[in-house]
């Protein structure tokens, strides 16, 4: 029974890999794909569609504004959320159960009914829909994901540090610029990235509120219908590749780091 | 990590020494200020949007009144999509648990004598979060297509007669909400699992507990604040999701799902009034879900 479920467990996790990565392989495959218009038969092998992007008008330009999207949205949630983040964990003040229900409310709302809720206010104030709108739309849904991550990282810290830096005449603001900051760092790119991550990945929410704007994936929404051209897998398999070259970056010397402290301790 | 939002269990950690400042408002004024006009005042938009009703003169318009009338209308037109999105984001949620809990498993156990295999793991997990959830989800529309791969299988084989499609059928619904929500299954229960003492696993074996018995009173208790925010990560979004059940995607008029009806009524028949009636009356839905839940499981303190 033993040996069974042991090896039970590699071909049943190594079957759930592959289901995982089958659309994934699939769309980069398709990226290649020699389509005239649409891109659903396999017409054979080319790198036409990598070489230019740009040719299907438009899609470079919902890239672009995802891009924008993503860029403003992630600095505006990270400064706010980060802020809270600190106050949440170093200061006592009133409300403060009101306050963590009010961070955590977001994350448990559907994305369905913060869109639409956002659009409702927006139709009453009459404020036109735009860039504007989709910015302000993502930043709140990404700034609880930025306040629970950097939390965590405040929370980790130990407050020792600091106190060396007191007792050593440093100034509040020297303190917190060379001691805390450089600390939390680690768990701010975090928060960032993750906020970009979801701010361009984002269509549910982006739906409700962009007007005539057109993201990555609200083109990819409207092209639906007809049919996806090839140069969108190209701009969804380079972020990808770009992406995981990132994270296997930072996964392996984060391993390699690990496996020389074993050895050394 | 954020996925752990709904673990709750890294508030013990937390420093007693917090000092009142008037530092703390500057900090949180900011960020309280943008959630409550953009995240409190929407919900009151919503509130005052779904009691309207339609303008006497103006077609198209509406006007403020107090028409609670369109929840009880709302409630008797789409009742069976409601009922249809909380039926499929369970079995989504149920199948996600069961591919989800052991990958997590693997990787934050066994693959733990071996740290570069548990990162490269980690990272096939994230792996879809990195290429555009809709293109995902039409690469499977596209791999179960008539013409496609699978069909062709099926129905010389005879399980798909002639006229039969997948995609278009609450299983291939369900099967797309399942894959596009593995990963938020998994990560949490990895992150309770990844710092589990495998000496408790010793110890259960040590007092003749079999392989089944250590696993059902030891590790699935003790990770199950990782299940209880994977699942919660699952339904929520899959409950309100339109995309897999879309008709461009892998939905057909037969599987259409709240966030469906929510989305046609606000961005095609501009039915205002109903789409905001609908909103909320599903986030009342998960909020009261979300309350008993983890009122039952104990995990009070969630952030």
């Amino acid at each position: 029974m033993k040996g069974f479920g042991k090896w039970a467990i590699w071909v049943y996790s190594g079957m759930a890999f592959i289901f995982l990565l089958i659309p994934i392989v699939y769309t980069i495959v398709f990226s290649f794909n020699d389509a005239r218009r649409t891109n659903i038969i396999w017409r054979g092998f080319t790198l036409d569609n990598w070489l230019n992007v740009c040719e299907a008008q438009t899609v470079c330009q919902a890239f672009g504004n995802s891009l924008l999207i993503g860029a403003v949205a992630t600095v505006l949630a990270t400064t706010l959320g980060t802020m809270i983040a600190i106050a949440l964990v170093r200061y006592r003040f009133r409300f403060r159960n009101t306050t963590t229900l009010l961070i955590f409310l977001p994350m448990a709302t559907p994305e369905v009914v913060l869109g639409a809720g956002l659009a409702a206010q927006f139709l009453q104030a009459g404020v036109p829909k735009g860039l504007g709108t989709i910015i302000l739309a993502h930043t709140l849904f990404c700034l609880s994901f930025v306040i629970v991550t950097v939390r965590a990282r405040v929370a980790g810290l130990d407050p020792a540090l600091e106190e060396a830096g007191r007792d050593l005449y440093g100034s509040p603001s020297q303190v917190f610029w060379r001691i805390t900051f450089p600390m939390l760092l680690p768990g701010i790119v975090a928060a960032a990235l993750l906020s970009f991550a979801l701010s361009f990945d984002d269509f549910i929410i982006t739906n409700f509120n962009r007007g005539a704007e057109v993201t990555f994936p609200s083109f990819v929404y409207t092209a639906a219908a007809r049919g996806i051209p090839p140069e969108a897998n190209v701009i969804a398999s380079g972020v990808f590749f770009l992406a995981i070259a990132l994270v296997l970056i930072a996964q392996f010397s984060a391993a390699a780091r690990r496996r020389r402290l074993a050895k050394a301790g | 990590m954020a996925f752990t939002a709904f673990a709750g269990q890294s508030q013990a950690a937390e420093p007693a020494a917090r000092r009142r400042s008037p530092v703390a408002l500057f900090l949180l004024l900011p960020g309280i200020f943008y959630l409550v006009l953009f995240f409190v005042t929407p919900l009151l938009s919503l509130v005052i949007t779904s009691l309207q009703e339609p303008d006497p003169v103006l077609f198209g318009q509406f006007q403020n009144a107090f028409n609670w009338q369109n929840y009880v209308t709302v409630i008797e037109t789409y009742w069976q999509q409601s009922l249809r999105s909380i039926g499929f984001a369970a079995l989504a949620t149920l199948f996600a648990l069961l591919i989800g809990y052991p990958l997590a498993y693997f990787i934050g156990i066994t693959l733990r004598p071996y740290p570069l295999l548990q990162a490269l793991g980690l990272v096939l997990v994230i792996a879809p979060f990195f290429i555009s959830f809709l293109l995902r989800t039409l690469a499977w529309k596209q791999i179960f297509a008539t013409e496609g791969p699978l069909a062709g299988l099926l129905s010389s084989v005879g399980i798909l007669g002639p006229g039969d499609a997948i995609s278009g059928t609450a299983f291939s619904v369900i099967f797309g909400l399942t894959y596009n929500f593995i990963p938020f299954m998994v990560l949490p229960i990895y992150a309770t699992l990844v710092s589990f003492d495998l000496r408790l696993i010793e110890a259960g074996n040590d007092l003749y507990g079999s392989s089944a018995t250590t696993f059902r009173t030891v590790t699935l208790p003790l990770s199950a604040a990782g299940v209880l925010s994977g699942t919660l990560l699952t339904f929520i979004p899959a409950t309100g999701d339109y995309i897999n059940a879309s008709r461009e995607f892998l939905g057909s008029a037969d599987t259409t799902m709240v966030g469906n009806v929510i989305e046609t009524n606000f961005l095609v028949l501009q039915n205002f009034p109903a789409a905001a009636a609908l909103s909320l009356l599903l986030m009342a839905f998960i909020l009261v879900l979300v309350g008993l839940y983890v009122k039952r499981s104990g995990t009070e303190d969630l952030l």
